[in-house]
């Protein structure tokens, strides 16, 4: 049986349950409602939006003419950066101060795919058509795509900046000493690459934009976090954010790459003022995977000691983190790798830093993880690349050197508290399920008699931190005279289920069935406040929220319902089976239901729940490869994975969360990457290029199921929206490794493609030579 | 141009600029927005829908060469009208939770109908390898296979069990599985 069901058991309750999703029959029959798919008639007449982008990696603009343009059919009106007054911004506040981003190019563009004009048009063919007749004349400067190269600073993004260095947040004030490993039988050494992924999210960035006559405007938009997002917009257009109105609609997928605005909202916005008409704005995939903040792209040096018994003593990790050309939310993601870098593990000594460097790419931001998976590979690969060295199983060196349960709450040297954990548990578990030894006995076997198609078995250990971006969060809960209930969540779900599941949450408390329970979220006149949706915090917070909600609406009705069956609130209950409150062991005796108080005054809680303190889910993942070593070709056969996020709520939702990040995980670790050539144009700027693996690339995963709840709320949730991924990249790329480790391999960087794993496969032989 | 296409089981017709997409026409000109257009290079078939019975990308076909055919989209399923799962498929998905933010279910459904249409009998392999033209960002896929396994009939769990442990090679058609030749 795959559908685990809650460990954690909740006799005649709907939490832990599998229940279908609410949202389904309309996602299934007429098809949710995207940005791009709205009617609504505030955008009735809206004009299209095509911007230009520049086709040069880092060019000065000696001038634009958009005089043809102008001219062409359906043509409304043509702005370039001259025309912008929304003054450039700074998109990230720890960045340096000069790395400002124009709203559109002026004098100069620094990446692919920078907008330098919008072409306003009545039909969008149109837009294409006049957008390709804006002639810029552009003077090529030198790109810098490597990281290295632009630490150099030789070719500068931001020359009044006199430095492409965008932060001094992640350095230390000291270096460690010569006698960091000075006490280590064993140092191992290495520079690996965690390379730059799109999030590619199926559904692009869309944004519409209309005026009131009150002067408010009211976006239509894409994304993770309206409320944050309404708050960026109106500081870039120095509006007050009351004046501002976000609704989302539904959205297709974010994996981080959604958190909050793109300047491009801002622009939609100014554009309709401007034209004084409605304006809609939808990209093309291509102009995604140039426009679109990617994710990852990090260099890393990671060096590990201790001793041949297996005990891990120091560990340093030295980070280089590509901000790409505008600097974003990339320049903070370095925080969570190093506060992550010892991952599971009781480690002595652990040191790191991280430089962010600008170059004349994509800008980068959160991917599934951010941060998180970056601290989660380096050290899963330091701790194979001891093992290898001394000769020791992984998983033995892994369970030898966890943060053991009696150690919980655990301070780590990278400075996290670590709530609640079973690390060992979680290996040996995972190890047994994929019957680990049973693993060592078929590779030892295909080694002896030298077979083409050699087994590789990866073992990942990890911790992550959820909930830790942002921990108030708050839901309101009403309950109508008809029966029926309102939920208003500042979480901000594209795929996650929250209609469901923060129904169950509310069903539970009120004993009224999840069908009468509707959730709403995602407009800032609605539900002013909120945090919306990433780094897997919504259960954790906003979920929370919902089950405070409802408890204390069952408490504010008992008061009323005392009243009126003149009672005292110490002897009444509800009975969730009616949804009714009730005398203590009176049946038969009066009661009134929630819907009759609902109907004599509003019964409404709202609810700010301050969770504090984020938490750490865990788990391990168990890869097993096949590597063809004459061709380098390696299939992920079988993946066992077990994602503790303490109790489950709805497995259904739970283990579909899994299998997405298990899947993105793999991905990374096989296929996935943004590539540029060194001139910085991407070579990866379509679905035809990037590689998002299909089902057929793919196995079904195996899950394993263990739920320790964390201490940091009542409800012991953790959140799970991202483990999979953390878990199963490092567990693929240590499997495919392991699949040639006996051939002298010792590491092979990510994607792992054929032609790298046989260059690796043939230098080791080289070496050996 | 005048374009004449029958679109669940109604009779349509409108002038279309001769370039306009099929995705396109379904979209703009009859408002059927359950079709969603993911890319541009035909890789992601969010835009699959059924031309006289058979799974199309919508997004590579012109509306004029869709005249006088008839096109099914997730809208024309049975029940869909009513916003009831009365087909075997949009059940199938929602019962193995096989869509998340929904943007390919339209045309992963689509492509599924079709699918089961052609071999009733399909293996997880089948499964795997004839949804390979479209992709999908949120599920990694385990559970449209399960769904596509249960609304064809098939105990979704007996069917990844024998695949998990079937050595036959699960790689896409058409790809290079390193074996040369053979």
């Amino acid at each position: 049986m795959r559908l685990p069901t809650g460990l954690v058991s909740r006799p005649m309750s709907i939490l832990g349950t599998r229940v279908v999703r609410t949202e389904d029959p309309v996602f299934l029959t007429r098809g949710a409602t995207y940005t791009d798919d709205l009617t609504d008639e505030r955008l009735t007449g809206a004009l299209h939006v095509t911007l230009v982008r520049s086709p040069l990696a880092h060019a000065t603009i000696n001038s634009i003419d958009v005089e043809e343009a102008r001219n062409a059919p359906g043509v409304v009106a043509v702005f370039t950066g001259a025309d912008c007054d929304i003054a450039p911004a700074l998109l990230f506040p720890a960045a340096n101060k000069k790395m400002l981003r124009p709203f559109l190019a002026t004098d100069r563009v620094r990446y692919v795919g920078e907008a330098v004009a919008a072409v306003l048009t009545e039909e969008a063919y149109q837009g294409e058509d006049a957008a390709d007749l804006v002639d810029v004349d552009y003077e090529p400067l030198d790109a810098v795509v490597d990281m290295k190269e632009a630490l150099k600073d030789e070719v500068l993004l931001f020359p009044e900046a006199g430095t492409n260095s965008v932060t001094a947040m992640h350095l230390n004030k000291e270096e460690p000493g010569d006698d960091f490993f000075a006490d280590c039988e064993v140092v191992v050494s290495r520079e690996i690459v965690n390379q730059r992924v799109a999030a590619a999210p199926l559904e692009t960035r869309a944004a519409s934009a209309y005026w009131g006559e009150d002067g408010r405007c009211t976006i239509f938009c894409s994304t993770q976090n309206a409320q944050s997002a309404r708050d960026e917009v109106a500081g870039w257009l120095g509006m007050d954010a009351k004046d501002l109105r976000l609704i989302l609609p539904d959205v297709g997928g974010g994996f981080g790459a959604k958190i909050g605005a793109d300047p491009e909202f801002a622009l939609v916005a100014w554009l309709s003022k401007k034209v004084g008409r409605p304006v809609r704005w939808n990209e093309s995939r291509s102009e995604n995977m140039t426009g679109m903040v990617q994710g990852r792209a990090q260099l890393q040096t990671i060096t590990i000691g201790g001793d041949r018994d297996g005990t891990v003593k120091a560990y340093r990790l030295d980070v280089v983190a590509d901000a790409g050309a505008y600097p974003r939310l990339g320049v903070a993601l370095p925080m969570f790798t190093r506060m992550m870098a010892p991952g599971t593990y009781d480690i002595p000594k652990v040191w790191s830093t991280a430089q962010v460097v600008a170059t004349t790419t994509t800008s980068t931001a959160a991917y599934r993880g951010a941060g998180r998976p970056e601290a989660t590979q380096a050290i899963e690969r330091a701790m194979d690349l001891f093992a290898d060295e001394i000769g020791m199983d992984p998983a033995e060196l892994r369970k030898k050197n966890v943060v053991k349960p009696e150690q919980f709450p655990f301070t780590t040297k990278g400075g996290a508290e670590y709530d609640t954990g079973e690390y060992a548990k979680a290996i040996d578990l995972a190890c047994e399920a994929a019957n680990y030894e049973g693993l060592r006995a078929e590779q030892a076997r295909r080694r002896e008699r030298g077979d083409a198609l050699q087994l590789g078995i990866g073992v990942s250990s990890y911790v992550e931190i959820t909930g830790g971006g942002a921990f108030v969060e708050n839901a309101t809960v009403q309950v109508h005279a008809d029966g029926t209930v309102t939920v208003l969540t500042g979480t901000s779900p594209h795929g996650q289920g929250h209609a469901t599941a923060w129904a169950m949450l509310a069903s539970e408390e009120l004993g009224i069935p999840v069908e009468k329970i509707t959730v709403k979220h995602g407009d800032t006149d609605l539900i002013p406040t909120g945090a919306g949706t990433m780094g897997s915090r919504s259960l954790q917070t906003g979920g929370v929220a919902v089950h405070n909600a409802a408890v204390e609406l069952v408490e504010l009705a008992k008061q009323r319902a005392a009243d009126v069956l003149e009672a005292s609130i110490d002897d009444l209950e509800l009975d969730k089976a009616t949804g009714s409150i009730v005398v203590k062991g009176a049946p038969g005796a009066k009661s009134v239901s929630l819907a009759d108080l609902a109907g004599t005054e509003e019964l409404k809680v709202f609810h700010e729940w301050d969770a504090k303190k984020p938490s750490f889910p865990f788990g391990a993942h168990v890869a097993v490869v096949e590597v063809d070593v004459e061709s380098g070709k390696a299939t992920v056969e079988r993946i066992w994975a077990l994602d503790d996020a303490g109790p489950i709520l709805n497995p259904l939702i739970f283990d579909g969360q899994r299998h997405g990040g298990i899947a993105q995980g793999i991905a990374q670790a096989m296929l996935e990457e943004v590539v540029f050539d060194p001139e910085g144009q991407p070579l990866t700027a379509t679905f035809a290029d990037y590689g998002i693996p299909s089902a057929a690339e793919l196995p079904s995963f195996d899950l394993v199921t263990m739920e320790t709840p964390t201490t940091i709320n009542s409800m012991g949730y953790k959140g799970v929206g991202e483990a999979g991924t953390i878990g199963s990249c490092p567990a693929v790329q240590n499997a495919v490794i392991d699949a040639v480790s006996h051939l002298g391999v010792r590491h092979i960087d990510m994607p792992l493609t054929p032609v790298r794993v046989w260059t690796a496969i043939k230098e080791a032989q080289e070496a050996t030579r | 141009m005048k374009v004449e296409i029958t679109v669940n089981g109604e009779h349509t017709s409108h002038d279309v600029e001769p370039r306009t997409l099929l995705a396109h026409y379904l979209r703009e000109n009859l408002g059927l927005k359950a079709t969603n257009i993911g890319c541009d290079t035909t890789s992601c078939g969010a835009c699959t829908v059924l031309v006289d019975g058979e799974a199309v990308k919508s997004c590579t076909v012109l509306a004029v060469q869709a005249d006088q055919q008839t096109v099914t989209t997730m809208e024309g399923l049975d029940g869909a009208a009513k916003g009831e799962l009365g087909h075997p498929v949009t059940k199938a998905f929602r019962q193995e939770h096989g869509l998340q933010c929904g943007f390919c279910t339209p045309g992963m459904v689509m492509a599924a109908v079709s699918l089961i249409e052609e071999n009733p009998d399909l293996t997880e392999k089948d499964v795997r390898e004839g949804l390979e033209g479209n992709l999908c960002r949120c599920t990694g896929y385990h559970n449209i296979v399960r769904a596509v396994l249960v609304a064809a009939g098939k105990d979704p769990d007996a069917a990844q069990a024998a695949e998990a442990v079937s050595d036959e090679r699960t790689t896409a058609p058409g790809f290079s599985t390193g074996e040369g030749d053979k």
